[in-house]
């Protein structure tokens, strides 16, 4: 299925990452939101707000963040794409409807753009240290899907895949920005509409009769009807047996969290979205994402005029990991060198998947600007040796 | 077993899911009582059940949602309401129906009530009040009256407890009213009534809970409590919001509080809009095409 | 001739008493006898004097009993203290 061109806004704009952000969710089909301000996330919503109700949406406002992540779900059982937009504190007071999402299998997207914490931090000073919060923030297990956009043009792009991903998967997924990404000015070329592709809703197949609202498909994501079309939907935060209904014993909760997880790791080579260069050859190769993947860029050219032999590797989509791609590179490689602005939080991934194969170097930075160019340098240097 | 009794049958029982009955409510909760007088309301209007949704929090109360053969969402604790409100602004067509306790919908939950009573989203709120927190244990409530003995107040709470109607009043709800699991008849006709009516509805059912907030205070069994409500009971529909507060062993004041006219969110979103807003009918892919076969 | 009778789903009841209790009437007892769950489920002491007005079903909270009319003129020829 293609965009409604009803909602994109084809031609080459000059605009940042939240602008884009949010026409990208407009591309994918997305009329409704959810949100309360915060900053640097607020510019997505405010754009939202205005263009919304010109294709028949709506933003509300609520009144917090537990508000907002739970008015977004019920959009989507009524049957619209719907997202919300916050940043730390506003992604912390979230966590428990990301969860609520992941067992009720409800397809939305959570925007954090992501600042310097912990707690009110450096509100207007990028970080990426949500990294983790967007793996495992929520109680239980449960996995998600989580992408890192590095520039405008992305943050437009890949909010689509964001949808596109949700609506698949039937899963919440993690867009995560940051503050650098979302407030740069960059040229954005927005496609015609037929040349953007959007995953429809799953919508159920069988009449209400025959039909069981978490029945798992050939590919273990279950179909979904909405409120008011007969179905006569049950939803609950609970553990749940295919028909919705409340079933908590050892036996259902196996069977539903398995398949949680089941439904992202069978689907491992589709969620490997990265961007990698120069991998053959190379003795050290860099590991990054987001924003700090432009400063490690400029480091490698850095290192390449040198003459060392370096690779980039760029994580777009971190959660799932891509756990063969580390797995397959480290035996090949003296080091894998892994700059993040946070103190060391996906480096743990890549060890973990490294296993000792090679060195990991981690590149820690708190956050409130982005590495400079010559700490990667000297951490590629290192592994080089 | 008489002839007759194998043709007739519980209208109610169209309005439960089957399978789910029996409830996990203990005997003599009121809970299952106020369902009874919400489905005869329900089935009395004959309101299209296809478009009608009901939106529960967490608690002995959030749980009639599940019970209910409706589009039932149990969500989490306290969020009903936000729920419910993306709910209906994303299908306007929904009768959407929020169904859940005193502690999830005034305390955990107390800030989405109030803004959804002030921005009065059309929803129709129902609040079982058992006066505890009876789902995890019998603990003090914001509604705990008085110097009531809870599993958290052991030597009696001493905490002022919340007037909810006075609250949704002052928030902006347009239709506030409270009964007990009493009294069933009032509660229906109230029930139908807010059915009818659009904006954000608020209707208080006082509820027993024998397993806690009864045994706790040593107020006799589930029945005890219920001839309690009869007799404590004072009706005075359009009675002043900031005179309902519940005291123990003081007068219930029930009936119809509030019924004025406001418009909800919908509305006046639609006339601060004006021509900002585009109606957003479904593409119609095959319509140039089949104009062009017929010319 | 009573105007109307109950039907009770005695496995569903939790004996709680409110039927009983608020039977304008005063149809029911709660029997002597257990159902499979333990429980005294209610039954007609006065069928003659039940008008099958709801009034148990409305109050019931497990949805166990509840009350009808017979239809105009056509009473039950076997009564409704079954
Ligand atoms: S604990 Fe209280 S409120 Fe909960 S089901 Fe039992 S009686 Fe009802
Ligand atoms: S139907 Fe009315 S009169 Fe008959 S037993 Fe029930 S409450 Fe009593
Ligand atoms: S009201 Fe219902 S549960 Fe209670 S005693 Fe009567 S039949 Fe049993």
């Amino acid at each position: 299925m293609h965009a409604d061109p009803r909602c994109v806004l084809t031609g080459t704009h000059f605009i940042n990452g939240d602008a884009a952000c949010c026409e990208g969710a407009l591309a994918a089909g997305a009329r409704f939101a959810a949100g309360y301000p915060i900053t640097p996330s607020t510019e997505i919503v405010e754009r939202f707000a205005a263009r919304a109700p010109k294709v028949g949406g709506l933003f509300i406002q609520m009144e917090d963040e537990l508000a907002s992540s739970i008015a977004l779900q019920g959009m989507v059982w009524a049957g619209q794409k719907s997202f919300t937009v916050t940043s730390g504190p506003g992604y912390s007071l979230m966590m428990e409807h990301i969860g609520f999402a992941a067992i009720t299998e409800t397809p939305c997207v959570f925007v954090d753009v992501q600042r310097g914490g912990p707690s009110t931090g450096l509100p207007t000073l990028p970080a990426q240290g949500d990294m983790m919060q967007a793996r495992f923030g929520s109680h239980g297990d449960y996995l998600t899907i989580a992408l890192c956009p590095n520039s405008p043009q992305e943050c437009f792009d890949l909010t689509i895949k964001a949808f596109n991903l949700a609506e698949k998967f039937r899963v919440p997924v993690m867009f995560m920005m940051d503050e650098c990404v979302g407030h740069m000015t960059e040229k954005v070329v927005i496609p015609a509409a037929d040349q953007i592709e959007v995953q429809p809703r799953r919508h159920a197949s069988k009449p209400p009769s025959e039909f069981k609202l978490f029945e798992p498909g050939p590919d273990l994501v279950p179909e979904m009807a909405h409120a008011g079309e007969g179905y006569k939907v049950y939803v609950t935060g609970l553990t749940h047996d295919k028909r919705g209904y409340p079933l908590m014993n050892p036996q259902s909760q196996r069977e539903l969290v398995t398949r949680l997880f089941d439904k992202i790791r069978r689907a491992a080579d589709e969620l490997t979205i990265i961007e990698a260069e120069g991998l053959d050859d190379a003795d050290v190769v860099v590991v990054s994402y987001g924003i700090t993947s432009r400063v490690a860029q400029r480091a490698i050219q850095m290192a390449r005029d040198k003459g060392l032999k370096v690779g980039k590797l760029r994580l777009i989509c971190v959660w799932p990991f891509p756990e063969k791609v580390i797995r397959d590179l480290a035996p090949k490689v003296k080091a894998l060198v892994v700059p993040e602005l946070n103190m060391g939080q996906v480096v743990l991934e890549v060890e973990r998947c490294a296993s000792g194969q090679c060195r990991v170097i981690s590149v820690p930075h708190p956050g409130g600007t982005v590495h400079k160019p010559a700490e990667i340098l000297a951490a590629i240097e290192r592994g080089a040796r | 077993m008489s002839s007759v009794e194998l043709h007739v049958h519980n209208p109610v029982e169209d309005l439960l899911r089957q399978d789910r009955i029996p409830t996990i409510w203990c005997p003599g909760c009121g809970i299952g009582t106020t369902v009874n007088s919400f489905a005869h309301a329900l089935l009395g209007l004959g309101i299209d059940l296809k478009k009608t949704s009901i939106v529960s929090g967490i608690g002995c109360s959030g749980r009639v949602s599940g019970y209910m053969n409706l589009d039932s969402f149990h969500t989490t604790h306290g969020r009903a309401i936000p729920f419910a409100t993306g709910l209906k602004l994303a299908n306007p067509e929904l009768n959407v129906i929020v169904y859940s306790g005193d502690g999830d919908l005034t305390s955990i939950g107390g800030n989405h009530l109030i803004h959804a009573a002030r921005r009065n989203i059309d929803l129709m709120v129902v609040c079982v009040n058992n006066m505890i927190y009876a789902m995890t244990g019998g603990q003090a409530a914001a509604t705990t009256p008085g110097t009531s003995m809870s599993t958290t107040t052991p030597y009696g709470a001493f905490e002022p407890e919340l007037n909810m109607p006075q609250l949704v009043d002052a928030a902006g709800a347009c239709f506030v009213a409270r009964w007990t699991a009493f009294h069933v008849k009032q509660l229906e006709r109230t029930m139908a009534k807010a059915l009818n009516k659009k904006g954000f509805r608020f209707i208080e059912v006082l509820s027993p809970c024998p397993t806690y907030y009864q045994r706790k205070n040593n107020l006799g069994d589930a029945l005890a409590a219920m001839v309690d409500y009869k007799k404590r009971s004072k009706i005075k529909n359009g009675c002043n919001t900031w005179e309902t507060a519940l005291l123990p062993g003081g007068d219930i004041i029930v009936g119809e509080f509030v019924d004025r006219e406001r418009e909800d969110y919908l509305t006046l979103m639609r006339r601060q809009l004006g021509s900002n807003y585009t109606e957003f009918p479904p593409q119609a892919e095959e319509e140039a095409e089949r104009c062009c076969s017929e010319c | 001739m009573p105007k109307g009778s109950v039907a009770i789903t005695a496995e569903r009841c939790k004996g709680c008493g409110f039927c009983v209790e608020f039977c304008p009437t005063h149809v029911l007892e709660l029997a002597s006898a257990f159902n499979a769950k333990g429980y005294h489920p209610p039954h007609m002491i006065n069928a003659e004097k039940c008008s099958g007005c709801n009034l148990c079903g409305m109050y019931c909270p497990d949805f166990a009993i509840f009350g009808y009319r017979f239809p105009d003129g056509k009473q039950s020829e076997k009564g409704g203290d079954a």
